[in-house]
C-alpha cells in the first residue's frame, strides 16, 4: 500500500517534469517568435508564470457558477494524472487494467466536461464562446480518435496496455504499419490539450476563451492541465504506437523516457508551426476525411490480425 | 455487497427517475428522469449477472440496454429540436395533442 | 469489506445526484449532478469485475451530458447564474407514484428467495473482457447485427427531424446546384 503510494507520488512528479518541460519548451520557442534568440529567457518563462500566478488574486465575477467553474479548471491536471496511471513503462504500470486503451478513451471524453464547465461557470461571453467551441470541435475529433485507439487493440488483440506493448516487441512497432491512426491520434492529443492547431476554445480572438477569466491559481491549475494532458497523451502514445521500451542498446525505461520526450517536442512545435482551424470547418473535415481514413486503417489492420491467426 | 443491496439502490434509482418523469414540465427534464430510470436498470442488470449467473455472455444485455438509452436519448432530443422550432416551447404541456 | 464500503459510497452518491437533478438551480448543475450519478453507477460496474461495461458508461455518460447542457441552454435559455427553477405539474402524484414504486421494488427485492449463484462453466478461464468480446463476436453476433440498423435509423431519423433544412432547399431542385450554406465547410464542397 505504501509502495503503491510512493509510485503514485513519482509518477505525479515525472507528469509534472514532462509538463514543466513542455511549457519551457513552448517559452523558448514564443521567445524565438519574438525575436529575442533562444537562450534569452523564454526557457524560464513558465517557472516566472508560475510565480506570477501564484500571487496574482483570483478573479471573482458577478453571478459565476463558482462550484462548476473551479471543478472545470481543476479536472484537467486531475485528468492527466488518472490518464497516466494505465500507462506501463517497461512492462509495469501503477494499475495495469485490463480495458486500459478504454480507460484513456474514457478520460479524455472528461475533458470535454472539464473545458465546458470552465467555459461555463466563469458567467461572461468570452468563456462561454471558448467552451461551445470546445464541443463543436470535440464532435469532429472524437469518433476518429476512438477508432484510432481501436486499431492498435485490434492488432495485439487486447485492450491492455501491458499487451498491446509486448505485441511491438522486436521492432515491429505499430506506427509503421498504422501511420494513420498515429497521426489521427497525435491530431486528438493536441485537440484535447486545446493547443495549437485546435486551441480556438482559448483562442486569441476570444481573448483568451476559456482563459479568459481565470486568474491566480486557477489560470495556473489550467494552464498546467493543459500541457499534463499534452504530456499524458505522449506518454500514453509510447506503448500504444511506438513501441513501448523497445529499443537496442538502452534499458526500456530509458527508451520510453526518450520516445515520449521526442513526441513530445513535435506535438509542442506543431503550435508554432500551424495556424488555429476554425471548429466550423474542421468538422467537415473530420468527418469526411478523418473518419473514412481512419475507418479503412482499422479495416486493414483488421485483415491482418485475422490473416495472422 | 449482497443482490438485494444492489436491487435496493436500483430500486431509489429508478423511482427517483419515475419521479422526474412523472412531474417534470419541459421535455428535456423528463427525458433525464428517463436517463435515471434506465441508470437504475443498468444496476439491476449488474447486480442479477454478477449474483446469479456470471456467463460471459450475459454482458450483452447490457451493451443492448445501453444502446438502447443511447438511441432513446437521441430520438427526444430530435424531437425536442422539432417542437423548438415549430412551436417556440420545450414544455410537454404544450404539446398535448394527442391527450383527450 | 472494502468493497461494500466502496459500493454503499458510490450507492449514496448516485441516488443523491440523482434527487439532486430535479432540486438544483441551475440547467448545467442538473446536468452534471445526472452526469455523477451515471460516473458512480459505472464504477459500481467496475467493483462486480464489468470492467469493459463499466468504463463504456462512464465514457458514453459523460460525453452525452457534455451535449446534453449544450441542448438544456439552448432550450431553456438559462445563463450560469443560479436562480430557483421549480417547473413541476402533479407534484404529488409523481410523489406518491414514485414512493409506491420503490416500496414495491425494493420490497419484492428484499422478500423474494432470489437463487444461488451458479457457478461459471469450469471449463472457462478466461478473462471477462476477453470472454466478452469473443461473445459479441460469436454466438451473440446476431445482437450486435440488430443493433447496427438500429442505430443507423436513429441517427437518419434524428437529423431528418432536426435537421431546419432538406436536401432540395440547399442544393436546389434539380440538386446540382452548389450548396448555400451560411458557413461553407472545410473541405471545400
Amino acid at each position: 500500500m505504501a509502495e503503491s503510494l510512493l509510485w503514485s507520488l513519482l509518477v505525479a512528479f515525472l507528469l509534472g517534469c514532462l509538463a514543466l518541460a513542455a511549457a519551457s519548451l513552448d517559452g523558448a520557442l514564443a521567445a524565438r517568435g519574438r525575436g529575442a534568440g533562444i537562450l534569452a529567457g523564454g526557457w524560464s518563462a513558465p517557472l516566472a508564470e508560475t510565480a506570477r500566478l501564484m500571487r496574482q488574486r483570483r478573479r471573482t465575477l458577478v453571478a459565476a457558477d463558482v462550484l462548476l467553474w473551479r471543478t472545470g479548471g481543476a479536472a484537467l491536471l486531475v485528468v492527466a494524472l488518472l490518464k497516466v496511471v494505465v500507462v506501463p513503462v517497461d512492462g509495469s504500470a501503477l494499475a495495469d487494467l485490463a480495458v486500459g486503451v478504454v480507460w484513456f478513451n474514457a478520460m479524455d471524453v472528461t475533458v470535454w466536461a472539464a473545458v465546458w464547465l470552465t467555459g461555463w461557470g466563469a458567467n461572461s461571453a468570452h468563456a462561454l464562446i471558448g467552451g461551445y467551441r470546445f464541443l463543436a470541435q470535440g464532435l469532429a475529433y472524437e469518433l476518429p480518435l476512438m477508432f484510432a485507439l481501436t486499431a492498435p487493440a485490434v492488432a495485439a488483440g487486447s485492450l491492455r496496455l501491458a499487451e498491446v506493448e509486448a505485441a511491438q516487441q522486436g521492432g515491429a512497432w505499430f506506427v509503421l504499419w498504422m501511420p494513420v491512426a498515429f497521426a489521427v491520434y497525435c491530431l486528438g492529443v493536441v485537440a484535447f490539450s486545446v493547443w495549437g492547431p485546435l486551441s480556438v476554445a482559448a483562442g486569441v480572438d476570444l481573448a483568451g476563451g476559456v482563459l479568459s477569466e481565470l486568474s491566480g491559481v486557477d489560470r495556473l491549475l489550467v494552464l498546467a492541465g493543459r500541457y499534463a494532458l499534452l504530456a499524458a497523451g505522449a506518454a500514453f502514445a509510447v506503448p500504444m504506437f511506438l513501441g513501448g521500451a523497445d529499443g537496442p542498446l538502452l534499458p526500456g525505461w530509458a527508451w520510453f523516457a526518450l520516445k515520449t520526450v521526442l513526441l513530445l517536442s513535435v506535438l509542442v512545435v506543431l503550435r508554432h508551426r500551424l495556424p488555429a482551424l476554425r471548429p466550423d470547418r474542421f468538422v467537415e473535415v473530420g468527418w469526411l476525411v478523418l473518419l473514412p481514413a481512419v475507418l479503412l486503417q482499422v479495416l486493414v489492420v483488421s485483415v491482418v490480425a485475422v490473416w495472422r491467426y | 455487497m449482497t443482490l438485494e443491496a444492489v436491487l435496493v439502490v436500483a430500486a431509489a434509482l429508478f423511482s427517483v427517475g419515475l419521479y422526474g418523469a412523472i412531474s417534470q414540465q419541459v421535455v428535456v427534464m423528463v427525458m433525464m428522469g428517463l436517463e435515471l430510470m434506465l441508470n437504475g436498470v443498468i444496476l439491476a442488470a449488474a447486480g442479477f449477472w454478477w449474483f446469479l449467473s456470471p456467463e460471459p455472455t450475459g454482458q450483452v444485455l447490457l451493451l443492448v440496454v445501453i444502446a438502447a438509452m443511447t438511441l432513446e436519448m437521441a430520438m427526444g432530443f430530435a424531437v425536442a429540436t422539432l417542437l423548438h422550432r415549430s412551436r417556440g416551447s420545450d414544455m410537454t404541456d404544450m404539446a398535448t395533442d394527442l391527450s383527450r | 469489506m472494502v468493497e461494500s464500503v466502496v459500493f454503499w459510497v458510490l450507492a449514496v452518491v448516485a441516488v443523491a445526484s440523482g434527487v439532486a437533478v430535479f432540486r438544483v438551480d441551475s440547467m448545467a448543475r442538473a446536468t452534471y449532478a445526472l452526469a455523477v450519478s451515471f460516473v458512480a453507477v459505472g464504477l459500481a460496474l467496475l467493483l462486480v469485475d464489468l470492467h469493459y461495461i463499466g468504463v463504456i458508461t462512464v465514457l458514453m455518460m459523460v460525453m452525452e451530458m457534455a451535449v446534453m447542457a449544450v441542448y438544456m441552454v439552448m432550450f431553456m435559455g438559462m445563463n450560469p447564474a443560479l436562480m430557483p427553477m421549480s417547473m413541476v405539474h402533479d407534484n404529488r402524484a409523481a410523489v406518491a407514484a414514485a414512493v409506491s414504486t420503490f416500496v414495491v421494488l425494493a420490497g419484492g427485492a428484499l422478500l423474494v428467495p432470489w437463487p444461488s449463484r451458479r457457478q461459471p462453466d469450469p471449463g472457462t478461464v478466461v478473462g471477462t473482457v476477453e470472454a466478452l468480446g469473443e461473445a459479441i463476436m460469436g454466438s451473440k453476433m446476431l445482437v450486435m447485427l440488430t443493433m447496427s440498423p438500429a442505430m443507423v435509423a436513429t441517427i437518419v431519423a434524428g437529423v431528418v427531424l432536426a435537421g431546419a433544412r432538406g436536401r432540395y432547399d440547399r442544393l436546389g431542385d434539380d440538386l446540382d446546384r452548389r450548396p448555400d450554406d451560411p458557413q461553407r465547410g472545410g473541405v471545400g464542397r
